[in-house]
């Protein structure tokens, strides 16, 4: 077997729930323990299923992970050494304050008690909530107690962090507080993140995996799964009567309902100016990773009932 | 990191389920101390004092039992409601240490009530070391019974609304249908069977025999042992085998 230190090696991994539902089938990782790698799909996707298997709180129904060499299945005890979890939905207790959460957990990592009264100071202030940290979590916002969460397991040893959703439901503000906040930790931190906002993951991974249907359908940087689609341009036409040839691309429904013809940047120059002639509105810009996610998800969703692929 | 520190993961259950709450909503505070009185209270009234030193045993042993029962109930929504046990699971604490800790939150939480309950075993209950002796094996015993089946449920409740009717259902079992304020000749006859499906039953009726409360056979006296120590041992042997720490 190579040297795994420093990878995430996930190999045909498989969930059935007890329910019967397949949550997870045969998903592939070999990705560095660097910077940030986010795992985008939709609700139902199989994201949370699939870090619950890697921070070891659920059993896999088949294959193996090995995190930095670390059996996850077989080795759950050397894994936990090194990884800190915030689950999705996870809050911060209703009956403590952001202080009091974040010793409590550093004791049970087995920090002394003074150490990590020394710790929660001090991570306090990195997360910037300093002025909350003896506030009792009833009354803070929900941007302050997500961010109190993210710094208790900031706080630990853990140079490894999964974070299960951490910006959902949180305003655009407090949202963008965050992605500053993750973007300086992943310079001495490995974070595994999943997210269903596609901005987010373009802004802060280095690695994105899409996942749909408990299928990882792809996974690379950004270039890289651009590279998937044959078309790195996009136009969307707001006039659902107007008619447009491109001479190369596919046409495609948007998830707004408008039609989107993806297409090479030289075609899309061609078919504005037409349009421009025309009158009709639309818009175009390089294709996002929301239009990659809509693509390679449509794609598979196809494939699985066996559609035609019309575009 | 070397030398992980148990004594700290062990403190971190006190202080997240019974010192942070205690100082964050002091009201939880007031009902531990009060909470096993109202019963002592009436049958005191109702028996015109007759009865006073077999309630106070009573509210002892329903001390124990009642502060092993809240386990399950804390359990149940740090793990289903605030997802704080899988924060824990994915840590270096094991289950059991976890557990441990929150064990010993609940005695802690119960702490005034037991300090209360004590200076009124002093005061109106004359025991002999022995006795006293046997009243204090008899609630750890109970006290560890209860903690199993609440670990037990706990595992098994996936919501808040699930644990309320595990918590009902077993505190009638444990609490309601068993004499613990008083003998269990006060019950009808067909009545006396049933609860003796309890553990608790038999829990206060040794403490009650080794007060003087009641007479009865040494015959009997071992049975009430053997059935509260085989119970307790099988319920802490299928909580181990049924732990489930990583869910399956
Ligand atoms: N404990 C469970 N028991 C049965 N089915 C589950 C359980 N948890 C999740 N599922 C199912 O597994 C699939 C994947 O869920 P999940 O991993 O939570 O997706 P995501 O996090 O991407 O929204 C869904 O169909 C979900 O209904
Ligand atoms: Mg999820």
């Amino acid at each position: 077997m190579q040297e795994q230190t420093g990878r995430l090696v996930c190999r045909d991994v498989g969930k059935v729930y007890s329910t019967g539902t397949v949550a997870l089938s045969k998903v592939n990782i070999d990705i560095p323990t660097k910077g940030i790698f986010a795992l985008i799909g939709r609700n139902g996707a199989g994201k949370t299923t699939l870090v619950r298997i890697l921070a070891t709180e659920l059993m896999s129904s088949s294959g193996t992970a090995l995190i930095n060499g670390a059996d996850v299945i077989k080795d759950p005890k050397k894994v936990r050494e090194f990884i800190a979890v915030v689950p999705q939905e996870s809050r911060l207790l209703m009956w403590t304050t952001p202080r009091q959460m974040i010793v409590a957990y550093l004791l049970y990592r087995g920090f002394s008690y003074v150490n990590a009264k020394n710790r929660a100071a001090e991570v306090l202030k990195t997360v910037n909530i300093g002025k909350y940290a003896d506030v009792q979590s009833q009354h803070l916002s929900g941007g302050t107690k997500r961010k109190a969460l993210i710094a208790t397991v900031l706080a630990s040893e853990a140079s490894m962090l999964f974070l299960d959703e951490p910006t959902t439901g949180l305003d655009p503000i407090s949202r963008a507080e965050l992605w500053n906040l993750l973007n300086k930790l992943k310079k001495d931190h490995f974070i595994f993140l999943t997210t269903h906002y596609l901005e987010e993951a373009e802004r802060l991974a280095d690695q994105i995996g899409i996942i749909e249907n408990g299928k990882l359908l792809n996974i690379g940087t950004l270039d890289e799964l651009r590279a998937h689609v044959k078309y790195d341009f996009s136009l969307t036409i707001f006039d659902n009567k107007a008619r447009i040839k491109p001479r190369a691309g596919r046409i495609v429904t948007g998830l707004d309902g408008n039609r989107q013809i993806l297409t090479t940047q030289k075609e899309a120059n061609r078919i504005a100016k037409e349009l421009i002639r025309k009158g009709t509105r639309f818009s175009t810009s390089p294709v996002s990773l929301e239009q990659i996610f809509y693509f390679i998800v449509k794609r598979s969703i196809n494939e699985e009932t066996e559609e035609k692929d019309e575009w | 990191m070397k030398g992980r520190s148990i004594g700290s993961q062990l403190f971190a259950s006190v202080l997240i389920n019974a010192i942070y709450p205690m100082q964050n909503f002091p009201i939880m505070l007031v009902n531990s101390l009060l909470g096993p009185f109202a019963f002592l209270i009436v049958i005191n009234f109702v028996s015109h004092g007759a009865l006073l030193g077999v309630a106070i045993e009573g509210a002892f042993v329903m001390t124990m039992v009642s502060s092993g029962l809240a386990l399950q109930g804390d359990l149940a929504h740090l793990k289903n409601d605030m997802k704080f046990q899988d924060m824990i699971v994915s840590s270096p604490t094991s289950a059991f240490i976890y557990i441990f800790g929150m064990a010993a939150s609940e005695l802690l939480y119960f702490l005034p009530n037991f300090i209360l309950l004590s200076i009124l075993l002093i005061l109106f209950v004359p025991l002999t070391s022995l006795a006293a002796f046997t009243v204090v094996t008899v609630m750890v015993i109970m006290f560890i019974f209860s903690i199993s089946l609440s670990f037990l449920l706990s595992t098994i409740s996936v919501d808040v609304i699930q644990s309320w009717a595990f918590t009902g259902l077993v505190s009638t079992l444990l609490s309601t249908i068993p004499p613990v304020y008083y003998p269990i000749t006060y019950i009808p006859l067909p009545w006396q069977y049933i609860a003796y499906i309890s553990p608790t039953t038999y829990a206060a009726q040794i403490a009650q025999a080794a007060a003087g409360f009641i007479t009865i056979t040494p015959l009997n006296f071992a049975l009430d042992w053997i059935v509260l120590v085989g119970a307790s041992i099988a319920m802490v042997l299928i909580a181990i085998k049924k732990v489930r720490w990583r869910e399956p």
